[in-house]
């Protein structure tokens, strides 16, 4: 049974990015492409030939395959309500985050496995932000290994409970938190516009320019992986044990259909920063992550 | 008995045995000596770990007094990653050195500095047992300064040029800063206790009260903290690594500077203070430690000095562990006190691995390519697919991430971390929860640092017009690269067996009676660590092997990078090491100290111009330049003193002479006088 999470992931990662582009379309006025585009899109990139640029090594060659790996790696971590994920231990969470930063390394590499300017700078952006957000979410797990005692993504989320006005307000923030990192980690708005055209001003997209074929849709798909993950993560917030599944399997699907249409809301209204704004808006996240734990300190030791 | 006179009689014959060979057989003498010795002294280290303990007492005559000899499981357990780390630096090195080999008969003043060089390593080799087993204060004096030296002499290999020179010679002066600090701790506790047994320092630390102990701790702490490198101690060690050879930069990362986090585990072995007081003073200097060090490695632009900031960086993670298991110790609580200890421990056995990977690897692209500096270098996968791949590994699991070892001992120490916020008092928890910060600062950053570095280093074009003749290195010295990378390998894959083997040293700090169910359910959550591992390399091989197969019958083309339809980028146009930090650098820019040398443009067409940037240590100056300009101006009063006229000299001898006899004098004279007084009074 642990593999529900799994399935589901990988199930609402098909139609993740179309709700986002439909949100994004209809909110612009216009007709848009279907729910389906972008995995047409992909599915397009996986049978398509590929160029490699002369100046590459093997780095470039594995690298996206290792990235897909450390993304469903981290996805077998999530667990779906009281079921847990198909690999869970004390401290999974630790081996999460680790085993996602073991692709952006090697996606960050892989980058400077091409020699050009843009994708070293889309690298070396990409290399600070990610480092940049790891505290908030550590702080994050943090404080909710500090409310439910266990350090286990299935434990925490196992016995998180609503008792409290508190709570509530400490489970809102940490899908704001959550939603924010997705953001980040993405690299969406309003850190980096995914459909600029200018390579001065990309992060994400820069880094893979040189990616073609296969390797660039796997690198694509990954990301709508990512999105489905920090999507269940924030479902898990709300999934309280004793539910059946005729409730939390709604609650799960609701959820990443409203944070999809979130992304999609946020992308429309809102500009891109300033490059130099970025890290303050990201340090933000730490400290919103800091209050968590501060209140959830005030909740164990004084309260 | 016989275990110990053998490494003597091994270390004293080879050095005879090196001083009469060729320049070819140095090199492989060394190796045999230091093979022997790692044999002998395993043969001490394996049955401590298994339980048992190793005890001889000699007597030194007069002086020592009794010298015991003792190994414990910890003493156990450093000799034996010491050893490894010894063996694959002088298998590497052997080879490294044949770069100075003389033709024979020409040059003496060489051959000499190159047998001086391997005997300074056994001898190295030799006071390191020494350090981990003796236990008598004064002899492990002697020993500890007989490492010094030696390292000093292997430091000091390139004598000619001015830079080494100064470095060792700092290293020197630091070192002897920590051993006067040491002595200073021995002499407090001979004087209290009159023994020179290390069982005299428990004694008297447990007869006297908290606040007297823990300065006795600090007194001992300041002196390994200095061989270890914790900030504000850890200025020698980014001069002492660049200059030196690369094999010996390796074992000095790996193995000598752990002689500070070894001494620092003795000492709280011995001194049982309040370990929540010293738990919380180790953890506040090793977090700054931590991320101080990796600040300013990421800055940097010498490979080697780069490595070197690493080392402080990884001290520091060193340092929390140990932290944390004061504090575990303090609050009794055994999870934590494993975790820690364990945690520490492993780190250090994985740190010795990968560091001096690390070093091997740079020393290998430093004798190919003959610089140092990264901002030159570039493209080098290609050529040296090998060497490339050993610092990919390296670099990985220095940065901690699975599969491989850095990750594992992270892991423990982060797991030890979390457990403690859940089931400490108030202030605990705010202390861990800013060591969990302090380390996820430290992984971030370390992840900046390494893309910088490999990439730079052997991804893209060559920056810099290299040598033609860059290639792979041979065999012999890809081969102790490559036996350190299986131990890092089957580290992050099967960390059970090593936790196993770790919970000796542990149980020393927890009590053995805990030892029954901490380790397990260790062992059982990285059995499941270890699955997840497995889980991860066998689903990058399933998509490595997917992509294969969808992409067999597709078109590959090659093609130049992509450069917004310009077809013909040089080498210049790439990024650079500097500008891939530069949004970091700008971020903690009131942290650093950036030296920018840069001359104006002037006129319409103006001449080319030259800017150079090198970062500085801020706290290097704060603490070190700007009192030794005040005491250099303070002491310069006293030149005068110095004018070369040996009659003058002759004087201050009569003087001294005269001063140190009328001391007592004038004190009999003074209490002579009080007595008076007094009777007067009356």
């Amino acid at each position: 049974m642990s593999i529900v999470s799994f399935l589901l992931i990988i199930f609402t990662s098909l139609f993740f990015t179309g709700i986002v582009i439909r949100t994004k379309s209809i909110f612009s006025g216009r007709k848009g492409p279907g729910f389906f585009q972008p995995l047409k899109d992909i599915r397009r990139l996986f049978r398509k030939g590929a160029v490699y640029s002369k100046t590459t090594s093997f780095i470039f060659q594995i690298a996206p395959s290792i990235y897909f790996a450390s993304v469903l790696m981290a996805i077998f971590m999530v667990p779906f309500g009281n079921q847990p994920g198909i690999i869970s231990f004390q401290g999974d969470f630790i081996f999460f985050a680790y085993a996602l930063a073991l692709g952006k390394f090697f996606i960050i590499i892989s980058a400077l496995d091409t020699g050009s300017s843009f994708e070293g700078m889309g690298a070396s952006r990409e290399a600070l932000y990610s480092l940049l957000v790891e505290p908030a979410f550590f702080i994050l797990m943090g404080s909710f290994a500090l409310l439910t005692g266990h350090t286990s993504f299935y434990e925490i989320f196992g016995s998180l409970h609503f008792g409290s006005y508190i709570s509530y307000g400490e489970g809102t923030l940490a899908a704001i938190v959550l939603v924010f990192i997705a953001l980040i980690e993405n690299s969406r708005m309003p850190v980096d516009d995914p459909k600029t055209h200018l390579e001065l001003t990309m992060v994400h997209e820069v880094m893979i320019l040189d990616n073609s074929g296969f390797d660039l849709g796997l690198i694509l798909y990954s990301t709508n992986l990512k999105f489905a993950m920090y999507g269940a993560l924030i479902a898990n917030f709300f999934l309280t044990p004793g539910y059946e599944w005729y409730y939390s399997l709604p609650i799960f699907i609701g959820v990443q259909i409203v944070f999809a249409v979130i992304v999609g809301t946020v992308e429309s209204f809102m500009a891109r920063f300033r490059m130099n704004h970025n890290p303050q808006y990201i340090f933000m996240l730490t400290s919103i992550s800091l209050l968590i734990f501060i209140g959830v300190l005030i909740l164990k030791k004084f309260v | 008995m016989s275990l110990i006179l053998g490494i003597i009689v091994v270390t004293v014959f080879s050095l005879l045995l090196l001083a009469m060979a060729g320049d070819k057989q140095k090199g492989n003498i060394a190796l045999f000596a230091v093979l022997i010795n790692a044999v002998l002294s395993s043969c001490i280290a394996i049955p401590t770990l298994c339980g048992s303990s190793f005890e001889q007492i000699f007597y030194g005559g007069n002086v020592f007094g009794q010298i015991a000899i003792r190994a414990d499981a910890l003493s156990g357990w450093f000799i034996l990653l010491m050893n490894f780390t010894m063996l694959t630096g002088i298998l590497y090195g052997r080879r490294y050195m044949k770069h100075y080999e003389n033709p024979p008969g020409r040059n003496p003043e060489g051959s000499a500095n190159l047998t001086l060089h391997f005997a300074s390593y056994i001898i190295n080799h030799f006071a390191m047992i020494g350090i981990y087993c003796v236990q008598n204060s004064l002899a492990f004096l002697c020993v500890w300064e007989l490492m010094a030296l030696s390292s000093f002499i292997l430091i000091i290999f390139e004598y000619g040029k001015f830079e080494v020179l100064k470095a060792g010679i700092n290293f020197l002066i630091q070192s002897h800063i920590g051993i006067m600090f040491m002595t200073l701790g021995f002499i407090w506790v001979n004087s209290r206790a009159g023994s020179f047994d290390f069982n005299a320092i428990a004694t008297y630390a447990a007869s006297v009260s908290p606040a007297v102990s823990f300065i006795l701790f600090l007194c001992f702490f300041i002196a390994f903290a200095i061989k270890a490198g914790f900030v504000p101690f850890h200025t020698w060690l980014p001069y002492a690594h660049p200059v030196a050879p690369a094999h010996v930069s390796g074992v000095m990362s790996g193995v000598i500077i752990k002689l500070g986090i070894f001494g620092i585990l003795r000492m709280l072995l011995l001194i049982k203070g309040d370990f929540l007081a010293l738990g919380y003073f180790i953890l506040a200097i090793s977090v700054i430690t931590g991320v101080y060090g990796v600040i300013l490695a990421i800055i940097q632009h010498n490979i080697k000095k780069l490595l070197a900031y690493h080392s402080i960086e990884n001290i520091g993670i060193i340092g929390i562990g140990i932290g944390l298991g004061c504090i575990g110790l303090g609050l009794n609580n055994p999870y934590l006190a494993f975790a820690g200890f364990a945690g520490a421990m492993l780190h250090t056995l994985n740190h010795s691995l990968f560091k001096s990977l690390l070093f091997y690897s740079a020393g290998t692209v430093y004798q190919a390519t003959h610089t140092l500096d990264i901002e030159q270098l570039g493209g080098l996968i290609k050529k040296m697919p090998q060497t490339a791949t050993l610092f990919l590994i390296a670099a990985l699991a220095i940065c901690g991430l699975p599969p491989f070892n850095g990750f594992i001992s992270e892991f423990l120490i982060y797991s030890g971390l979390f457990k403690g916020i859940l089931e400490s008092p108030l202030i605990s928890t705010v202390f861990l929860v800013s060591s969990v910060l302090g380390l996820v600062i430290i992984g971030g950053l370390a992840m900046l640092c390494f893309t910088k570095a490999f990439g730079v280093i052997f991804l893209g074009n060559e920056r810099h017009q290299l040598p033609a003749t860059v290639h792979e290195a041979e065999f012999t010295k890809l081969f102790p690269k490559y036996l350190i990378a299986t131990l890092i390998i089957l580290i992050g894959i099967v960390p059970q067996i090593f936790v196993k083997a770790i919970s000796g040293p542990t149980a020393l700090f927890t009590g053995k009676n805990i030892l029954q169910q901490e380790p397990v359910a260790f062992i059982e959550t990285l059995q499941a660590v270890s699955l997840a591992v497995i889980a991860l390399i066998l689903l990058s091989l399933i998509i490595w092997w997917l992509r294969k197969m969808v992409t067999r019958s597709a078109v590959i083309v090659e093609s130049s990078t992509w450069g917004c339809g310009y077809a013909a980028p040089t080498a210049k146009l790439q990024y650079t090491a500097n500008s891939f930090v530069r949004p970091f650098r700008k971020l903690i820019h009131p942290l650093l100290m950036m030296n920018k040398t840069e001359n104006a443009l002037i006129g319409i067409f103006p001449n080319p111009v030259h800017s150079e940037t090198h970062p500085y240590d801020k706290l290097e100056r704060v603490i070190i330049d700007i009192p030794l300009k005040y005491l250099k101006g303070f002491i310069g009063q006293f030149r005068f003193l110095q004018n070369g006229n040996p009659q003058f000299y002759i004087l201050y001898g009569v003087v001294f002479i005269f001063i140190v006899i009328t001391i007592p004098l004038l004190m009999n004279a003074l209490a002579y006088l009080n007595e008076l007084i007094k009777q007067i009074g009356q």
